[in-house]
């Protein structure tokens, strides 16, 4: 969209600079956001995105620099501030309550003095408007990664800001639901709602964003036009370097390792999803993928397969040709499946321990926890540091509190605890979620490098990319029931989108939901 | 009046501190504040209300007394764990230990002092009803302003705008700061609001429940009431009931020793602790319902702009 230098920017920031005892987290950036523009921010994880983001929405304060709102030079002190001007915002970690519920939540992010039952009936229609299904009436806590950044998105959207902020918000949606979230940005931009859009994801900042600022370690690294850049030549603008390539080699195929036979569980609560008939398989040296809109079954049937929900029939799940649908996370592991969880601060990581006492958390192999109980402090310092160094975590050594990692570089700490015990089977759960470029290439180079030393690896994952990326077999979840296998190399995007939906003709008659 | 009906009697009166008390700290914890200070502020408030009502005979004017006492003592501690987030256990411990020691110094001169002759309440006709009549109707208004204000601390919480965003800072601070609440200020109001309870609870005990100044008089209620709030699952209506439960049993070990039940007195002294909480741990077992109701930032600081 050309842009008139006549007309008054929305937003513009100069010489914004903000330090931490440790980082300098922005040092002289500039951004200009003009009226009805989308504006991508794209940037590493560290490159100062979120510390720009929280100046502009008042969380936190600059040590120096001007931020102009319409051609006035402001300040802003609080969200509040920020939030009467007019601006929005969607978080990356996100900003809801846990306990209450999703009309709660909108409800506290609006200030006009509506009603509960008002609320509920906007968040019905607004969603319905963007072709998206909320239920008001449910608590947030029983809502999927995904159900949860769609009522953020639609709490932004029922303020009728002037300036939307988007933290990663296509990472949790079907290509076909990102195509209509577009759409519904597109219109949103031409009522001359600015649009700041950050994100990783490189076609889609092509495809929907004006102009690009590019952040690199802090400081400003450029501002393109990302219509007429390649993919590669923001990839190089950000990383400043050439980007990680990821090798497909053919699969090295070997004997079934973990199959999954006719599993069928009742769901847990009313929020949950129940499981139906689902088979599969997945052969040593082989990578499957798993896709499918979160809350369609997918933390389920990771719970089954963990072993944290042992209400499987032992022969359900079985490894290598055994039985351990009733064995806890334990006994799986000691017979060589691992397994990374979805969250990984809280789950996959005790948020305030350092990264040596985490290591626990999974691996009391290889002398870590002697005879007695007693840990061993030196050997879970030393496989700290063997992961750290080994993945290339970036972190303060093996004493940094796990919360005080970027998310990229906890889940290469957390993906590489796993790889490190030599797993026969490896599940992993969203492995690059809200992962920077390289920390996400990297993974997934540790991934495939895993499956051609016969390792047999399920990856359950939103993003379709990374799926069409590493994986040899494709399924879809949806509804608590499992597609059947297609080869990734014969899937395309559209087939796939459709069978999200649960449209997918079955062989066999299907049964009665 | 029949053994059971005076019993029923002295359960509602000896609930109704514990209760007054219990909903304070409700609110207090809600928004992620603990204060230990209950039993200081208790104890201050029961002086400062006894020295009021010596002073100008008015029972009403005592119960400001406590409340505004309460009030002041919340708001040092308010502005000690908010602003200069001091840690909370700590800061309220000193408060406890504090308010034993301070009322005790100013109470001394007070400890032979009597009231004036304590008034009766009945509320027409109902009072006349046989059996209950008398236990449920002869009560002191602060008895009915108890149950009254558990159900406006419920539908407060619950129901309104306010106290959802008052239970919404209680969970997350830091996402209610993002969202443009003045987190440290709701936060101030919500300790002020459960000390002036706490004080109002404090000056019941020493004007009405037990009409004398005695050095630590409130005998470890703070404590209880703390604790109750807790196995209560920060639910107003579990709260009440738990204060009855305590009081009713206190009643009622008092009763079996003075029936001379061949039972240990220390024994029996223990009981109502002992039954409050198995009753409260059983109706509270279900963990999902503790994590609901739980506020989670409880106790821990929170930093604007961190």
């Amino acid at each position: 969209m050309p842009v008139e230098p006549s007309v008054i920017s929305r937003l513009a920031l100069r010489g914004i600079r903000k330090a931490y005892p440790a980082v300098v987290a922005n040092d002289a950036v500039d951004l200009t956001v003009m009226p009805g523009e989308i504006h991508a921010v794209l940037g590493e994880n560290g490159a100062g995105k979120s510390t720009l983001m929280k100046i502009i929405y008042g969380v936190v304060m600059p040590d120096a620099g001007e931020i102009r709102w319409n051609g006035n030079v402001v300040k802003v002190r609080s969200p509040h501030e920020a939030r009467a001007m007019g601006i929005a915002m969607v978080f990356q970690h996100f900003s809801l309550f846990d306990t209450l519920t999703v009309a709660e939540n909108v409800w506290l992010g609006l200030d006009r003095s509506l009603s509960l039952i008002e609320v509920s009936a906007r968040i019905r229609a607004k969603a319905a408007e963007y072709g998206q299904d909320i239920d008001p009436l449910r608590p947030v806590h029983t809502l999927s990664v995904g159900g949860r950044q769609r009522v953020e998105i639609v709490r932004a959207l029922l303020t009728d800001p002037r300036l939307l902020i988007l933290d990663e918000p296509t990472s949790v949606l079907t290509p076909q639901a990102v195509e209509k979230l577009f759409v519904t940005l597109r219109q949103l931009a031409q009522t001359g709602c600015s649009i700041l859009y950050i994100s990783h994801k490189l076609d889609e900042i092509r495809a929907l964003c004006h102009r690009c600022t590019v952040l690199r370690g802090g400081k400003l690294a450029g501002v393109v036009d990302p219509t007429v850049e390649s993919t590669a030549s923001l990839s190089r603008l950000m990383i400043g370097a050439e980007p990680h390539r990821i090798e497909h080699r053919t699969a090295n195929q070997g004997p079934v390792a973990l199959a999954v036979k006719t599993l069928s569980v009742a769901r847990l609560d009313q929020f949950g999803v129940a499981l139906d008939d689902i088979n599969l398989h997945v052969h040593a040296g082989e990578v499957v993928g798993i896709a499918g809109v979160s809350g369609n079954g997918q933390q389920e049937l990771l719970a089954i397969l963990s072993g944290e929900d042992p209400r499987a029939l032992p022969q359900a799940v079985q490894l290598f040709g055994s039985p351990i649908g009733n064995l806890g996370p334990r006994a799986r592991r000691a017979r060589g499946l691992y397994f990374v969880p979805e969250e990984r601060l809280g789950r996959g990581a005790v948020p305030t321990l350092g990264l040596a006492h985490n290591m626990l958390l999974t691996r009391q192999d290889g002398g870590a926890v002697r005879a007695a109980g007693w840990i061993d402090l030196r050997r879970i310092r030393e496989m700290a540091d063997h992961v750290i160094a080994r993945f290339n975590v970036k972190a303060g050594g093996h004493h940094a509190a796990a919360r005080s990692l970027s998310g990229g570089n906890l889940q290469k700490f957390i993906v590489g605890r796993e790889i490190d015990a030599d797993p026969k089977v490896f599940i992993v759960a969203q492995p690059t979620w809200g992962v920077d470029v390289g920390a996400a290439a990297q993974i997934r180079n540790e991934l495939l490098r895993l499956r051609d030393m016969g390792c047999a690896l399920l990856i359950v994952s939103e993003e379709l990319d990374e799926l069409f990326e590493i994986t040899d077999r494709l399924h879809v979840i949806a509804q608590g029931r499992l597609s059947p296998s297609m080869r990734t190399s014969k899937a395309t995007t559209q087939q796939v989108g459709e069978w999200m939906s649960g449209l997918w003709s079955t062989e066999e008659p299907i049964h009665a939901a | 009046m029949e053994p059971i009906a005076l019993l029923l009697a002295a359960t509602l009166n000896a609930g109704t501190a514990l209760a007054i008390a219990g909903l304070g700290l409700l609110i207090n914890e809600k928004c992620g504040i603990v204060n230990l200070g209950a039993e200081g502020i208790m104890l201050i408030a029961a002086i400062a209300g006894f020295a009021t009502v010596v002073h100008t005979d008015n029972d009403w004017v005592g119960f400001a007394a406590g409340m505004g006492a309460g009030a002041l003592l919340a708001l040092v501690f308010g502005w000690l764990v908010i602003w200069l987030n001091t840690n909370q256990y700590a800061t309220g411990l000193a408060l406890s230990m504090f308010g034993a020691g301070f009322s005790a110094f100013v109470g001394i001169r007070y400890v032979q002092e009597k009231l004036p002759a304590r008034e009766q309440f009945a509320i027409p006709w109902l009072a006349d009803i046989p059996l209950a009549g008398a236990a449920l109707f002869k009560q002191h208004p602060m008895v009915y302003i108890a149950i009254a204000l558990t159900f406006a601390m419920a539908w407060f919480l619950y129901r309104s705008r306010t106290g959802l965003v008052l239970r919404s800072i209680g969970e997350s601070p830091e996402s209610a700061h993002a969202l443009g609440y003045r987190v440290r200020w709701i936060r101030l109001a919500c300790v002020v609001a459960g000390g002036a309870l706490c004080g109002l609870a404090g000056a019941y005990i020493s004007v009405i429940y037990t009409p004398l100044w005695v050095e630590g008089m409130t005998a470890g209620k703070g404590w209880i009431t703390l604790a109750l709030t807790t196995f209560a699952t920060w639910r107003p209506g579990r709260v009440l009931l738990g204060a009855y439960l305590f009081g009713g049993v206190t009643m009622l070990q008092f009763h079996l020793q003075g029936m001379g039940v061949q039972v240990a007195s220390q024994l029996l002294t223990m009981l109502p602790y002992v039954a409050t909480i198995v009753v409260l741990a059983l109706i509270s077992r279900n963990p999902t319902w503790i994590r609901v109701n739980m506020p989670a930032s409880l106790g821990k600081p929170f930093y604007p702009g961190a």
